[in-house]
């Protein structure tokens, strides 16, 4: 047997830890090189992980998940809100204190450097939350675009253990360890409260499963990452609260159609192509790879990005190859793998537009095998809404 | 985990129990740990012709694509349908759970195979990579 993991390790970069790695092992978690990060891919069986589990812990109950990895850009200063503008494709100037917002730093080319979460913290203060592959590669480029402003440009990536907490029993734990009023804290806005005794914590309700959910923002010592993860865990006891690895984090957001950096986006895939039209503000005067973008729009989509639910038995990867009904070689799987919630086998891949339709029958190259898939509606899970 | 001592084992995770001419042929329960929660099981056809260290067939987890490699050279008697349906069964049994049986072309290459402790050796040490 040997094994092919849908994650390649990058062998040259020194691994790097977060300050929960001690811990994850100490619970036995295996762990996987992830973008030159040793993370934690799934938990033991013997203590309510494997990555089903954890999968279905998110999605009727809550589990718990260290993303520290995850690199952070804080952007201060008078002209804070011009610069976020410049480097950014969704429209910051509609945030109010305290909200969120989905959006993506570009190249001129209208592709992409990386996607982010923007917080505005404060009138003059935004918070870039950014991937862990790019960390570098980020700051460097929004440092380097936004020289021209009167403002800061910090690199707080080493500075925060992140921990997100989802599922639709997340509010109930986190209520129980901070005085901060969740109910009030509305989906892609923020707060600060005591968390675990820590005053002034960032709390999110944001996340990466296609449910609800928070992520909080504790200093990154070990000593205070372990206590607050231990605590997490504690108050979720109840509540049948599961630590969550990657493998989960990507089976759940794959469900829920939320974009993976060098997978459905890239420096090579523009934001018509990856259909994240919503985020893109056109409206706005100027920001970098608006006109590249203005004329691939004039110019037409030679390739969009579509849902596959696989038809005949087997399983899309990423990388596998999309035929047409006759066998002809259409387009490429960006993320493939079962789905544990939907209990079906699932894709996102790039096909031509005229083939991208709801309904298209098409096939899946697996081991030189076509094999039947459609075209489905996206997102392929969407959660409940709330009565 | 106690490692069967009535099989032998490959360093690439795979045992496979005689009896007689015939061979079952499994994935040892390192390789199901190491995999995570199977789903799918992809098995050769009954009379197909195998070559000792050839692929027989394929096993994913929701993460992972594995080869499967045949212990020994032979053909196809049966393959385990159990499987194709639940192949969930790997994770709970592994060293339960076989996957094909073949009539061994020559039993003698058996003896090429690690014992149980040897396995378990080599697991402990390899780390099974």
């Amino acid at each position: 047997m040997s094994s092919v993991e849908s994650t390649p390790a990058s062998a040259l970069a020194p691994v790097r830890k977060t300050a929960l790695n001690a811990v994850h092992r100490q619970m036995g978690a295996k762990m996987v090189d992830f973008n030159g990060w040793d993370m934690p891919v799934e938990y033991p069986a013997s203590i309510g992980g494997g990555i089903i589990n954890e999968h279905m812990a998110v999605r009727t109950g809550v589990g718990i998940f260290d993303v520290s990895h995850m690199g952070d850009i804080r952007l201060a200063g008078l002209q804070a809100l011009a610069a976020v503008q410049h480097i950014s494709m969704n429209d910051a100037s509609r945030l109010a204190v305290g909200q969120a917002q989905y959006s993506a730093l570009l190249y001129p080319q209208g592709t992409f450097v990386d996607d982010v979460i923007v917080h505005r913290l404060g009138e003059d203060e935004y918070l870039l939350v950014i991937n862990a592959g790019t960390r570098e590669k980020d700051f460097n480029w929004v440092r380097d675009n936004t020289r021209q402003f009167d403002c800061a440009v910090e690199n707080l990536s080493d500075d925060f253990t992140q921990i997100a907490i989802q599922g639709p029993k997340g509010v109930n734990v986190l209520q129980k360890l901070t005085d901060a009023d969740l109910s009030a804290v509305k989906f892609y806005w923020v707060t600060h409260g005591t968390v675990c005794g820590l005053k002034n914590i960032l709390i999110a309700r944001t996340g990466y499963t296609a449910e609800d959910g928070f992520e909080i923002y504790v200093p990154s010592d070990e000593n205070t990452s372990a206590r607050v993860w231990n605590e997490v865990l504690s108050a979720g006891k109840e509540f049948g609260i599961v630590p969550c690895g990657l493998g989960a984090r990507n089976t759940l957001r794959l469900e829920g159609k939320l974009p993976l950096y060098g997978h459905e986006i890239s420096d090579t895939i523009n934001v018509w192509e990856a259909g994240l039209d919503r985020f893109c503000k056109m409206e706005k005067p100027e920001f970098i790879g608006r006109a590249a973008l203005e004329k691939a729009k004039a110019g037409g989509l030679k390739r969009t990005l579509v849902g596959l639910e696989m038809v005949e038995r087997g399983i899309a990867r990423d990388g596998y190859k999309v035929l047409d009904d006759g066998g002809r070689e259409i387009g490429y799987v960006t993320s493939g793998s079962p789905a544990p919630f939907l209990k079906k086998n699932i894709a996102l891949a790039y096909v031509p537009p005229e083939l991208g339709a709801v309904g298209t029958a098409v096939k899946v190259e697996i081991r030189g095998q076509g094999v039947a898939a459609q075209v489905v509606p996206t997102p392929f899970y969407k959660r409940p809404k709330k009565t | 985990m106690a490692y069967p001592t009535d099989r032998k084992y490959t360093k690439q995770h795979e045992w496979i129990q005689a009896s007689g001419s015939t061979g079952a042929v499994g994935i040892t329960d390192h390789a199901q740990e190491e995999l995570g929660d199977i789903v799918f099981v992809e098995l050769p056809k009954v009379g197909a012709e195998l070559a000792a260290g050839k692929s027989f067939g394929t096993v994913e987890s929701v993460k992972a694509v594995s080869d499967l490699y045949s212990p020994a050279s032979g053909t196809v008697t049966a393959v385990n349908e159990n499987l194709v349906t639940s192949p969930e069964s790997v994770n709970k049994d592994a060293h339960g759970s076989w996957m094909m049986k073949i009539t061994l072309k020559n039993p003698k290459e058996l003896d090429a195979l690690l014992s149980a402790a040897d396995y378990e050796k080599y697991v402990t040490e390899e780390g099974g990579h």
